[in-house]
């Protein structure tokens, strides 16, 4: 029942995030989603990555994006709107792309696969009631390697979008 | 506690991923293009994490979705940097205006 307030919570705010020409708007619709989104992962069992969501999503992007929005319009001349074109185009592909999916996804008999039919009585979380130890563990012993190039990836975006921004004539 | 159906779940990713294809496609301001982009990668992540609670011992869906996550916040600050810079060239920071600025 949770699952269902959160979802129709994520689509509305969504869409809106598409309809609104408010850019302001649309920031903090996004922020709806992302949010509920955060709580679908706790339902899902998932509560590190829930709480991944709200500090790197909520904290972090959205803050970005909002100074972006911020920074890049100008807000007495109105030109915080933003117009939409392609209208006709856009809708039809979109909605190409979701009947495509949804049809694979009322077609394809998921529970029929056997590590799904095995999994889905499972105790998830065991005795720890938590994911976090074993995504400490995995991420220093099977997944060590993506762990030291996401950090070398995230020493290169930052050295990068500081390069980007700095202001060459200022300097 | 009933557990959720694992198609209600896909579905309401696949909502998520057209929503974002569509404002990608017909906004026309840069910023709201990446937060389409971000809605994308959120679809993405619901179905890795959705696919996951049946892997309770290997967590393999939860790790990709951690990397998902990081390469996302890397994507958004090169972005927006990237999106300053070109408002600050071309005064604006709408894509089908600086197509016709550039090509002059």
């Amino acid at each position: 029942m949770l699952f269902y307030i959160f979802a129709a919570l994520a689509v509305l705010s969504g869409a809106y995030m598409v309809l609104t020409r408010n850019l302001l708007y649309a920031g903090f619709s996004l922020l709806v989603t992302l949010l509920s989104l955060a709580g679908i992962y706790v339902l899902l069992f998932a509560d590190f990555v829930a709480v991944l969501q709200l500090m790197v999503y909520v904290g972090g992007v959205l803050v970005l994006i909002l100074f972006g929005i911020m920074l890049s319009s100008r807000v007495h001349d109105k030109s915080v709107l933003s117009e939409s074109v392609n209208k006709g185009w856009g809708i039809i592909i979109s909605l190409l792309i979701f009947i495509g999916l949804a049809y694979t996804i009322t077609r394809a008999s998921f529970s029929s696969l056997a590590w799904i039919r095995t999994g889905a009585y499972a105790d998830v979380l065991g005795y720890q009631k938590s994911t976090v130890q074993s995504i400490g563990i995995k991420l220093m012993t099977d997944f060590v390697l993506p762990f030291e190039v996401a950090s070398l990836l995230l020493l290169i975006a930052l050295m990068g979008a500081a390069y980007i921004a700095t202001d060459k004539q200022n300097v | 506690m009933e557990q959720v159906p694992l198609e209600h779940i896909l579905m309401l990713a696949a909502v998520l991923f057209s929503l974002g294809v569509l404002a990608v496609i017909t906004k026309r301001h840069a910023v709201v293009v990446l937060m389409g982009i971000e809605l994308i990668f959120n679809a993405a992540n619901l179905n890795l994490v959705a696919f996951s609670r049946y892997d309770p011992v290997l967590l393999q869906g939860q790790m990709f979705s951690l990397f998902v996550i990081v390469v996302a916040a890397a994507e958004a600050a090169v972005a927006l940097a990237v999106v300053l810079r070109v408002y600050q060239h071309f005064k604006t920071a709408n894509l089908n205006q600086i197509g016709e600025n550039s090509k002059s």
